[in-house]
């Protein structure tokens, strides 16, 4: 098949020639040149996910910058009463969730001593009764929703004087009820929580074997079992009085607020406001407490810090170090590279928990436990940097115009900086992004393991928040569940950066997007 | 290529010898913890710390070392815990369990892996492609003991599948069901990463042999699809993935160190943790050595079956 026969005849005049009057030469460039890092970011910009990685990182870094500073509390803050109570934020708390409320199954006793609560401090500790079932046995059990800081109810406190005095002043002037009667004490063995600070109410067994359950009226409502006294000032108390305290009308009692003891006075108090004068901010913890009673909000941001700002400065450290030695080991190549190759083999084959350990031995008390962590991943994390600086070395040393440079009298210092170094950037400031998560990962699973034990009074690490909320993962999952959320994130969203700049350095990438 | 086996070989042997001499030395400068009072162990214990030169120069005590080993293969007796216990069979009786929570993930990863990475390829650019790319980048970045709080939490706790600690080898034999379902937590929380490698990794190189032109060649004599994927793609890809699955086995023995001790099993992770803890030196100078012979094997072994795999990979020649 000829293609004459598909065409159809032109005319002889129809034909011009092409440049017949033009000088043929080369056009000037109108476009402006793009530099390598310029083109990368434009083709980083394009990558969705890798931008919302590096926001992401951004935030978490933001976050871990910011919360020390505004937060109310410090990783050194202990709460004795509010051990793992459920996160809750005030600001979504009526919308049913974020509420700091637990699904716990109690027994009638239960029920009564949750509901005596919320009947004395007027805040519902029982947010709902999901259901209500008996047993075989004939023994009642609810399924109820109890509201995690609540549940506190009271505790006594051994007040010195002039907390006492300041305390009822603090009274006076916001009309809060802060300070509650004692009460009459019980000789059960029934005390479920706070040395039995929550049991006002009378019960329907009082001897020693008492089951627990509340003696109610007619109406359903819980007897108080205050301590009464005559005399009014007898607890040196002169501020507010419960609702049922009308003791003075009749002249007969009085309920007692307050008995002196060696230091001073023991009062019974609603923790929840009282944790409120003590602190100055209600009780909401967002991520909630773990076991110590520590605020896991701070905590994070705390462990966080840690473990970003080693993930950066040891990849940066072992960027220089990794690319001084690759550099060396690449450009010069030979016996040199041989034998440099072969010290860095041996580093990289000794698993680096063996190293940390030691370091940990041998340097935690000199150096601190972070100084050693720090040394451990220097001394062995350089090698894997300088494998590939010596890669990209073997590749551009070759070249042609490594050649011109050389022939024209460039020293190897200035090959070295000014004409391979910028071609193995890309390879290199991937590489060190892509450590930050190793880094990362190792020093967490160090912690958690408690090789490193990186707790001191101002420092947490995100593996230590892991291995305190282990044993009450059946529990309060939220313990753990903020801390592996958090460097679930993290790591995610390193690699999606790292593999984005990947992408946007490889110049044989360019225009192959769609 | 029976030359360049023996060269790595020696070599490994060299290294392993020098991180030897280095971690004992380093081990030997710290304050040697006194033996714990505890009845006729001690007399045990001191005995052996005699025989083993303790209080001679240190390179006499390298020197005993060394030659208990080689020539009894002793390993020195544990001093802080399992009390004048043998190491080496101490250790025996570990392994097991490491062994065969590995094996089991494995084997369920592999295939897994393999699957999905295989489909990814021949759907390349598709939207399951991208589901799966998405899921692959997630689960490779997840660390593993947040995967294990998961399954804890979900399987053990929350819907009761699993029981919450491993069956002793005396109650369920190896390859017991009974074993395989107290196991099932830690396969899981181990299996997760291996199959999102092997997956990302099948693809790769799956989809780069697909383009490659024996490929068309293949299609063009008139096999199917399917064949040509299964006889001719699958095959030259095995090439790279093959050393990346024996690899993944030997160095998945590192990354069970932290899922053993949130599932308590009495592997040798466990027992590498303990001696850590509570500093005794002779356990961990061995599994020091145990770990880092380990990691040198996976490395040859690598090497060598890129050459016995691939007949047109020449290991060690010069072109």
């Amino acid at each position: 098949m000829s293609n004459k026969t598909n065409l159809p005849d032109f005319p002889p005049e129809k034909f011009q020639f092409a440049h017949k009057d033009e000088r043929i030469h080369d056009v000037r460039f109108e476009t402006r040149p793009i530099s390598y890092f310029q083109d990368a970011w434009l083709r980083f910009r394009r990558n969705g996910s890798a931008v919302v990685a590096a926001v992401l990182i951004l935030l978490l870094i933001l976050f871990a910058i910011i919360v020390p500073f505004v937060s109310h509390y410090t990783v050194t803050f202990r709460d004795g009463y509010y051990k793992t109570v459920l996160p809750r934020n005030p600001a979504v708390e009526h919308l049913g969730f974020w509420d700091g409320v637990k699904n716990q199954r109690e027994t009638q006793a239960g029920y009564d001593y949750y509901s005596g609560i919320g009947v004395e401090t007027g805040r519902q500790v029982i947010k709902r009764v999901k259901s209500q079932t008996v047993d075989a046995n004939g023994i009642t059990y609810y399924s109820l929703n109890v509201d995690s800081y609540g549940k506190v109810g009271y505790v006594y406190v051994n007040l010195s004087q002039d907390q006492y005095r300041a305390l009822q002043d603090y009274q006076d002037q916001t009309g809060i009820q802060v300070i509650y009667p004692l009460q009459e004490t019980h000789r059960t063995n029934y005390v479920m929580g706070n040395m039995g600070a929550n049991l006002w109410y009378k019960l329907q067994d009082p001897r020693p074997t008492s089951d627990g359950r509340a003696l109610l009226d007619e109406q359903g409502r819980h007897i108080p079992n205050y301590m009464t006294s005559q005399s009014k000032t007898q607890a040196d108390y002169t501020s507010l009085r419960i609702a049922g305290d009308d003791g003075g009308a009749d002249g007969s009692t009085w309920y007692v607020y307050g008995q002196r003891n060696q230091s001073g006075f023991k009062a019974r108090v609603d923790y929840y406001e009282y944790y409120k004068y003590i602190n100055g901010v209600e009780p909401a913890f967002l991520f909630g407490t773990n076991a110590y009673g520590q605020d896991i909000f701070t905590c994070l941001a705390a462990g966080a810090r840690l473990s970003i700002l080693l993930g950066i400065s040891v990849s940066f450290i072992n960027f220089i170090i990794g690319a001084a030695y690759g550099a060396v080991e690449g450009y010069y190549g030979g016996t040199i590279d041989i034998v440099l190759e072969r010290i860095s083999d041996v580093l990289a084959s000794v698993p680096f928990i063996v190293v940390a350990t030691l370091f940990q031995m041998h340097l935690g008390r000199k150096v601190g436990v972070l100084g050693s962590l720090l040394f451990a991943f220097v001394l062995v994390g350089w090698v894997g940097m300088a494998h590939r600086v010596r890669m990209q070395f073997y590749r551009f040393k070759g070249q042609e115009y490594v050649l011109a440079a050389r022939t024209l009298g460039a020293k190897d210092r200035r090959i070295i900086l000014k004409h391979i170094f910028p071609n193995a950037i890309g390879t290199i400031i991937t590489g060190s992004v892509l450590a930050i998560p190793g880094v990362i990962f190792t020093e967490s699973m160090l912690s958690y393991l408690n090789i490193v034990n990186l707790e001191t009074s101002s420092l947490t690490s995100i593996g230590t928040m892991l291995a305190n909320g282990q044993g009450y993962l059946s529990t309060f999952p939220h313990i753990t569940l903020f801390p592996a959320l958090f460097i679930s994130i993290l790591m995610i969203s390193f690699n999606l950066f790292g593999n984005g700049l990947r992408d946007a350095f490889n110049p044989s990438l360019r225009g192959a997007e769609e | 290529m029976g030359k360049y086996i023996v060269k790595r070989i020696l070599l490994m042997f060299l290294t392993l010898f020098i991180i030897i001499t280095m971690c004992f030395i380093l081990i030997k400068l710290l304050p040697l913890p006194a033996v714990r009072e505890m009845g006729r162990d001690v007399n045990l214990i001191l005995a052996k710390r005699e025989q083993m030169g303790y209080n001679r120069p240190l390179l006499v005590q390298y020197f005993l070392y060394l030659k208990g080993i080689v020539l009894h293969w002793d390993w020195g007796v544990g001093e802080q815990m399992y009390e004048a216990l043998s190491i080496w069979s101490v250790l025996t009786q570990k392994l097991p369990y490491t062994v065969m929570v590995n094996l089991y993930s494995i084997l369920m990863a592999v295939p897994l892996g393999l699957m999905f990475g295989i489909y990814a390829a021949l759907k390349k650019n598709k939207w399951q492609d991208h589901v799966l790319s998405t899921l692959v980048i997630i689960f490779i970045s997840v660390p593993s003991y947040v995967y294990a709080f998961i399954v804890q939490y979900l399987f053990c706790y929350r819907l009761g599948w699993f029981p919450l600690t491993v069956e002793s080898l005396e109650n369920a034999a190896f390859f017991s069901a009974r074993m395989i379902r107290s196991m099932m937590p830690a396969i899981l929380s181990l299996g997760f990463s291996v199959v999102a490698g092997l997956t990302r990794y099948t693809r790769a190189e799956l989809s780069e042999v697909l383009t490659s032109e024996f490929m068309l060649l293949a299609r063009t004599k008139g096999l199917t699809k399917s064949q040509a994927t299964s006889r001719h793609a699958l095959r030259n890809a095995m090439v790279v993935i093959l050393p990346m699955i024996i690899g993944e086995f030997i160095g998945i023995l590192f990354g069970s160190l932290i899922i053993e001790k949130i599932f308590a099993i009495p592997g040798v992770g466990s027992l590498y943790i303990n001696a850590i803890t509570v500093r005794d030196y002779n356990f961990f100078m061995a599994l020091t050595v145990f770990y880092t012979f380990i990691g040198l094997a996976s490395n040859i072994a690598i090497d060598i079956s890129y050459g016995l795999i691939d007949p047109r990979i020449r290991m060690g020649s010069r072109k």
